[in-house]
């Protein structure tokens, strides 16, 4: 592989680490005070598979950079403009509706992704994606099951993720978003085409929402960033929780 | 993650109130006896005398709202647990409470009450779980010292209920003791990369073990003399050892483990007792066990507001999914007819 298309794939495995890692993150800060305890266990485990993945996508992000680092050195020793998750990821929890719609919108994407990336020619990707994708399956339909249940349950519920969904929409421009580094992955077969993948996920999105009964906002202008490490305020208190221990002992090991 | 021995005196309606018993339902007791002798399990629908009925769904219901509130100590860290690695292992075992909290009240709801009644019981303050989680996580190492400690004390109490002549509670209690020894280890194995850390990490793991220490030992509940339940209990098979018998046998499984971590038991009359055996320890302090008791424990008030602000903040979200369900019943009706 080329050195061009080696950063190009570094940079596309790092932001995916770094998505799953930071919304990994914010599903875990339900632990412990979910609706109900079915939905503590359920939100706990996808973080954990979020995390797990994170892991994975994280040293094999470290192995392509080839300059040490390790998923740790990533997920604890970077700042918040290194950081290269989508901007969706990182918006607060607020309520169970909009933890759920973000999740759903992520969920979407990732599930696409996933089953794409299991042919990849890069087969460290594609075994990473092999494993994700059976989780993310189940992680869609936890997700999408939820949006239809609130949507289409009380006039309270359905209002909380109609407001949800107008919020957070903006957010989802972004992963489906091109770049030149990323055409040249797509040409080599290591990566999906993003507009393949776009339609796919919009056609999901589509078809849970008319069930949710909640009407498809608008594209409108997008929200953009994540990728080149601008970033929303909230990422920055994210980290420095995350971040506190390995920053406060630096020399130590745990 | 269990809940402490319960069977201090304050505790009440364990024992059925004496009065008259007709001749049929004293040979359904001498039966149920026998068989409880004979080592047979008691299942749900066999008949049993009320008290045990009583004493069980106390037991078991403390013991779920124990794994249930012991979420929210453990918790408080995995946002920021220090590597990947430390995050995915506190994940999975808070996960793996939550489960514990689960089979425990579906075993409850075998004995024929129902969990949203119990949750109501431990949300209005009626219910008692494990005092032990209502001491705080300030630091790291506290998320080791629970599960060395607070685990390893659980554990001692629990690997005798997988007999308990209660057959749902006994099933529950050995796949819940499995995941237990495994929290237990990995507990261990996290104070020991603090212990060989920079000193730093070790004070951090020493003044965890400072606060963990005496509360672990609280676990097992009141002293043999102190306890009022216990002899009708271990007639039940409820209980198989007593409080003082399962509280030394932690102290010397756990006092080999602390030295060989290089740390110091907070208990100067502590010594190895070569005649008998056995380490002896100090006395504790009942007065902090009682004052817990009476909810004047460091987080008692923010264990239960946790679990209230989460159920409250969640009524829409259940009242949407029975409203959902109840369109979807209707929509397939109107299908089929």
């Amino acid at each position: 592989m080329g050195t061009d298309l080696k950063e190009a794939l570094f940079a596309f495995t790092l932001r995916l680490g770094d998505t799953s890692l930071v919304l990994g993150h914010r599903l875990s800060e339900w632990c412990g005070h979910a609706p109900e305890l079915e939905e503590d266990i359920a939100l706990t485990n996808v973080a954990l598979d979020l995390v797990g993945h994170a892991r994975m996508l994280l040293t094999h992000a470290g192995e392509l950079e080839g300059k040490g680092r390790d998923e740790d050195r990533l997920a604890y020793r970077r700042d918040v403009f290194d950081y290269r998750n989508h901007l969706l990821v990182e918006q607060p929890n607020r309520d169970f509706g909009h933890t759920i719609v973000r999740q759903f919108l992520h969920d979407a994407w990732a599930v696409e992704l996933y089953g794409r990336l299991c042919t990849s020619r890069d087969e460290t990707l594609a075994g990473i994606a092999a494993k994700a994708v059976k989780e993310v399956r189940y992680h869609v339909r936890h997700s999408g099951d939820w949006l239809v249940r609130l949507g289409d349950g009380t006039d309270v519920s359905h209002a909380r993720v109609a407001d949800a969904l107008g919020r957070l929409w903006p957010y989802t421009g972004e992963m489906v978003e091109r770049d030149g580094a990323e055409q040249a992955l797509v040409a080599a077969g290591i990566v999906p085409d993003p507009a393949d993948l776009k339609a796919a996920w919009t056609a999901r999105v589509e078809a849970v929402l008319e069930e949710a009964t909640l009407d498809r906002p608008a594209d409108g202008w997008m929200q953009k960033g994540g990728r080149r490490g601008e970033h929303s305020e909230h990422l920055g208190y994210l980290l420095a929780e995350m971040q506190f221990l390995p920053r406060a002992y630096p020399d130590a090991t745990w | 993650m269990y809940t402490q021995a319960l069977d201090a005196k304050t505790e009440q309606g364990a024992q059925p109130s004496p009065r008259l018993v007709t001749e049929q339902e004293a040979a359904l007791q001498s039966r149920f006896q026998e068989r409880v002798d004979a080592e047979e399990k008691i299942e749900p629908r066999d008949w049993m005398p009320e008290g045990y009925r009583r004493t069980l769904v106390r037991q078991i219901s403390q013991h779920a709202h124990s794994e249930i509130v012991g979420m929210l100590p453990e918790g408080n860290w995995i946002t920021r647990a220090p590597t990947l690695r430390r995050k995915v292992a506190l994940l999975a075992k808070v996960q793996d409470e939550g489960g514990h909290g689960l089979y425990l009240y579906s075993a409850a709801e075998t004995l024929g009450v129902s969990r949203d009644e119990l949750i109501g019981q431990l949300l209005s303050g009626k219910a008692k779980y494990s005092s032990i989680f209502n001491y705080p996580t300030p630091t790291w190492a506290d998320i080791g010292a629970i599960g060395w400690l607070v685990d390893g004390a659980a554990i001692m109490n629990q690997v005798p209920l997988c007999r308990c002549s209660y057959g749902p509670y006994a099933r529950a209690m050995v796949r819940i003791c499995r995941e237990e020894s495994f929290h237990q280890r990995q507990g261990y194995e996290l104070m020991l990369a603090l212990a060989q850390g920079t000193p730093e990490q070790k004070r951090m793991a020493q003044d965890a073990l400072n606060r963990w220490w005496w509360p672990s030992l609280m676990m097992f509940g009141p002293s043999d003399e102190q306890s009022a339940h216990s002899a009708q209990n271990m007639a039940w098979k409820i209980k198989r050892f007593s409080n003082d018998e399962l509280r030394q046998r932690f102290v010397d499984a756990t006092v080999p483990q602390a030295e060989f971590l290089g740390l110091t038991i907070p208990d100067p009359e502590l010594r190895f007792n070569a005649e008998t055996g056995h380490y002896e320890f100090g006395a504790i302090d009942w007065t902090e066990f009682n004052e817990i008791l009476k909810g004047n424990g460091p987080c008692n008030r923010e264990r239960i507001e946790a679990r209230r602000k989460a159920w409250d903040d969640g009524a829409w979200v259940r009242e949407a999914a029975v409203a959902h369900a109840a369109k979807r019943r209707q929509r397939a009706l109107k299908k089929a007819g």
